[in-house]
């Protein structure tokens, strides 16, 4: 179990680690033993003494005034020992982040969407729940919905919010509307931009909705006390996240509430939200009991996530030299039923793969009838990615030039201005788009019949707080505590940042996610920060170690600690006259030399490293049916560095997949009635493994100058490119292009047969 | 409520539970047994979170109801290993870094297990068929379809 040195036959290897001892290695993951064996306890797996079981009860419609609720038949059956509505909750105040964060929790006059939460009750079994939930007796009056951007922008809309005025439009609207948000970036002079270019390629795209399709549903228990204590075990992505937010609904404060991390089950982004926590915890209050709720899947689809859909129009004008001179961009992105920010950040992704003397990107965000979005992996970026380089992959084609040549012509270097703004900082697009050019994949020839396609995707990464504590044990071992959930193998990574600066075996160290008690603050794991921003408090508090160390080793030896190096794991005595001291000997001795040894770090991380990806995929179409099947596939990215190689190529992989699926089968299908027609992995069908062949990764590593080890994070920026990559894919295998996803079966037939006739 | 007493064998052990009608397989295995490794991604047999051996069968134990399992022989993750040594799937899980956040890797193991039972060497494609009702979202199956032929081979070629 201790299989510390990297396989020799593993594939591509992180290529940049070198003069690392374990930085770069492969070893088995610290909680893989649990997970493997079923003993890995999720949120949903922990049951405590009286605990009773939640169950919400939803919206049947997508917009609706809720007349009244009337829970006493609820009250009167089996087993129910609480109930709750809105109006047990505290008022949301009129607008703004905190009202739409109280409302998606429960609804208050107004229903937004179907499966929104209207009521809750707890019983001693699920079935009495159940039951007793739908035993509330709800009067709606219904309201006009909207469930898509070109109706929800239209002039004569049902508007949602009677107080949303349209932001970034001068002067501001007076009349309500859905269009929440108008973001611009502009630079140069487009229109002279195209009249100065040989060619000008405009084209419409469209994406629908995607849902992050964790594996676990959310699931919480929580316990309060008749102090007004809460200890909350949840699955998220951020457990101090969990504390603000259910403080913030719940209007307690945040000293009440402790919350432990359970193991999470997948988040991609979807996990950076609550959606249940508060109805348990004031469940529970009511009741006196622990309080567990476990989502079912239907209602997952129905009123969590998703990833919005998206409107894209692009202009592009190039030169017959293949130089990309010029883009113009109108972008609408779904919100959801409360306002985000998802066009401003595909406003920012679209262009960033190329330099553009001349630019003007409009973005619009737009709320309707539908759950409110939530992060997935890269949010926003797929689709702006989809747009640019399907247009781009075209203006090849007409110029004559190889896809990767025309994208190295056009790519950003250090110093080069970035579309929203500031000059891009050290990254590696060139590095990942040589890679994809040298790699085996795209040196072979094309098998007959099929078409290959690539394109790249950009995405920012982000820093934010972290925080991390180190005890070393008696025995020479270590602790690393962080406040980081760990969703794809970050507490190796930590070990292995923690082995390399204390110069110990990883598996001297135990990596543990610390309880909102025990570790300080430390953000949400998102925007690929965990291994870069946790990771930096991690190596702040190991360097602090050793200077310990080097102290305990200078007392022990009554020498000046400038005579005292780390070196390996031990004290040596600069002028050798000492024997070296080695952690386990320092540690041992600890108590005589001033006491126990522990380091704690905080920091807010700056300098978060840009991510790039490149792909590459062979497809065939069935001519017949319209089915496209994947042959072949490779992504290259740049990792900055790859602490864990194993995990860094399970990021890529795991993005791609789900880049895939969103290009070729995933939406969100709503009736006119405005119900969610496929609530279930039947239906709502993500890919699976006989749909896929290996997926082959190459990890280019451009080191962050911002980080210790170089790290850039890596857990993003995979699903953008898929979604071009797939159609480009396609359009070359049957000389199609189509501009809608999904590229399902009847979507890639309809677009045959147009185009035969 | 009328409750069915239900006596079968779970991972070698006879043990016995009372179960409302109606009641999945999947529930009682978690909430009378305390054998959390069966997982509820979906409810609808559509993920395979929950997958456990039946009688010699791969089925999901959230379709199944738990009086049905009277006098059945069941095998759950929890069956896999030894006191002291890992079966080679789990071993080779861990080593292949297979899993990610780990919630499917119990139904994954289990399915891999009821191939693997029928057929010792099958090719990347059998496993890749044979896997398609366990849904995972992290890992993109390539280091689970890897993992499984590695496996089968150690399975066939014991050191």
């Amino acid at each position: 179990m201790s299989t510390t040195e990297a396989p020799a036959d593993t594939g591509t290897n992180g290529n940049g680690a070198s003069g690392y001892r374990w930085v770069g290695t492969r070893p088995v993951r610290h909680d893989g033993l649990d997970k493997v064996a079923g003993k890995a306890r999720y949120a949903a797996d922990l049951n405590l003494p009286g605990m009773l079981y939640g169950h919400i009860l939803r919206s049947p419609h997508p917009h609706a005034r809720i007349v009244s609720i009337d829970t006493s038949a609820a009250e009167a059956m089996p087993g129910v020992k609480a109930v709750v509505t809105g109006a047990d909750f505290p008022e949301a105040p009129p607008k703004g982040a905190t009202r739409n964060l109280m409302c998606t929790v429960i609804a208050r006059d107004t229903v937004l969407y179907s499966g929104h939460a209207v009521a809750a009750v707890a019983a001693s079994t699920r079935r009495e729940a159940k039951a007793a939930a739908e035993a509330i007796e709800v009067t709606y009056e219904l309201l006009p919905h909207v469930l898509n951007i070109s109706d929800a922008m239209a002039d004569d809309a049902p508007v949602l919010h009677d107080n949303l005025f349209t932001r970034g439009v001068e002067p501001r609207p007076t009349e309500p509307s859905n269009i929440a948000a108008r973001t611009v970036y502009e630079r140069g002079d487009v229109e002279q931009g195209f009249a100065e270019a040989d060619i000008v390629i405009e084209r419409e795209f469209s994406t629908q909705a995607v849902h992050q399709g964790y594996i676990e549903p959310h699931a919480c228990v929580v316990d309060c006390d008749q102090e007004g204590k809460a200890v909350i075990w949840a699955s998220s992505q951020g457990h101090f996240m969990v504390r603000s937010s259910t403080a913030t609904v719940l209007g307690w404060d945040t000293s009440r509430i402790k919350v432990i991390p359970a193991e999470i089950g997948g988040g991609f982004g979807g996990k950076t939200t609550i959606y249940i926590e508060p109805v348990a915890a004031l469940l529970s209050t009511k009741a006196g009991r622990p309080v567990k709720i476990v989502m079912s899947r239907e209602d997952v689809f129905r009123a969590t996530g998703p990833a919005p859909g998206a409107i894209i129009k692009m202009k592009v004008g190039a030169r017959n030299d293949g130089t990309i001179t010029t883009a113009k961009a109108w972008l609408a992105y779904e919100n959801g039923a409360f306002q985000g920010i998802a066009a401003m950040l595909g406003c920012m992704c679209v262009v960033s793969a190329y330099t553009l003397d001349h630019l003007y990107v409009e973005g619009f965000d737009v709320v309707l009838n539908r759950p409110v979005n939530v992060a997935y992996r890269a949010p926003s970026a797929p689709a702006a990615a989809f747009a640019m380089d399907s247009v781009v992959d075209e203006i090849a084609e007409r110029v004559g030039m190889d896809p990767i040549d025309l994208r190295l012509h056009n790519c950003p270097s250090q110093g080069d201005p970035t579309p929203y703004g500031p000059k891009w900082p050290m990254i590696g697009l060139r590095e990942c788009l040589e890679a994809i050019r040298d790699s085996d994949h795209y040196q072979s020839d094309l098998p007959a019949g099929q078409g290959r396609g690539v394109a790249t995707g950009f995405w920012f990464n982000i820093g934010e707080a972290s925080s991390a504590t180190v005890n070393l044990n008696e025995n020479g071992t270590a602790t690393v505590i962080t406040g980081s959930p760990d969703i794809g193998g970050s507490r190796a990574s930590m070990a292995l940042m923690a082995a390399e600066e204390l110069g110990i075996d990883p598996h001297s160290i135990q990596p543990v996610v610390g309880d909102t008690e025990v570790v300080g603050f430390t953000d949400v794991t998102e925007g690929s920060r965990a291994t870069f921003a946790t990771g930096m408090a991690v190596v702040e508090a190991c360097r602090d170690l050793k200077e310990q160390l080097r102290k305990r080793a200078a007392k022990t030896w009554d020498c000046d600690v400038e005579e005292v190096e780390w070196v390996d794991g031990s004290a040596v005595h600069g002028p050798g006259e000492q024997e070296p001291l080695t952690l386990a000997a320092i540690t041992g001795n600890a108590k005589r030399t001033g006491g126990p040894l522990g380091a704690t770090a905080s920091l807010n991380a700056r300098g978060a490293g840009p991510a790039f990806s490149v792909q590459v995929a062979d497809v065939s179409v069935d001519q017949e049916t319209g089915r496209v099947t994947v042959e072949r596939y490779t992504t290259a990215q740049d990792a900055g560095t790859a602490i864990h190689p194993s995990y860094v190529e399970g990021q890529m992989q795991g993005g791609v997949v789900q880049g895939i699926g969103w290009a070729l089968n995933e939406e969100y299908i709503y009736s006119d009635d405005g119900n969610l027609e496929n609530p279930g992995f039947l239906d709502y069908r993500i890919p699976v493994a006989s749909d896929l062949p290996m997926i082959e990764t190459c990890i280019v590593e451009v080191p962050n100058p911002s980080h210790p080890y170089g790290v850039r994070g890596v857990g993003e920026v995979g699903i953008v490119p898929p979604l071009p990559v797939m159609a480009n894919a396609i359009a070359d295998a049957t000389g199609v292009r189509i501009g809608d996803l999904p590229l399902s079966p009847p979507r890639v037939l309809a677009a045959l047969t147009a185009a035969e006739s | 409520m009328s409750r069915t007493h239900v006596t079968c064998e779970v991972n070698g052990d006879a043990v016995d539970f009372l179960t409302e009608d109606g009641e999945s397989l999947l529930n009682a295995l978690r909430d009378e047994l305390g054998l959390i490794g069966a997982k509820e991604g979906c409810g609808t047999g559509d993920c395979g979170a929950c997958s456990v051996i039946m009688d010699g069968r791969l089925q999901c134990a959230c379709l199944i109801f738990a009086p049905e399992a009277d006098g059945a022989s069941i095998t759950t993750c929890e069956g896999l290993a030894s006191a002291d040594e890992l079966h080679p799937l789990q071993q080779c899980f861990l080593e292949g870094a297979a899993l990610q956040c780990g919630i499917c890797t119990p139904g994954f193991l289990i399915a891999a297990k009821a191939l693997l039972d029928e057929n010792p060497d099958p090719t990347e494609t059998e496993v890749r068929y044979a896997l398609a009702g366990n849904l995972c979202r992290c890992t993109g199956y390539d280091k689970i379809v890897r993992s499984v032929l590695e496996a089968a081979v150690q399975i066939r070629t014991p050191a």
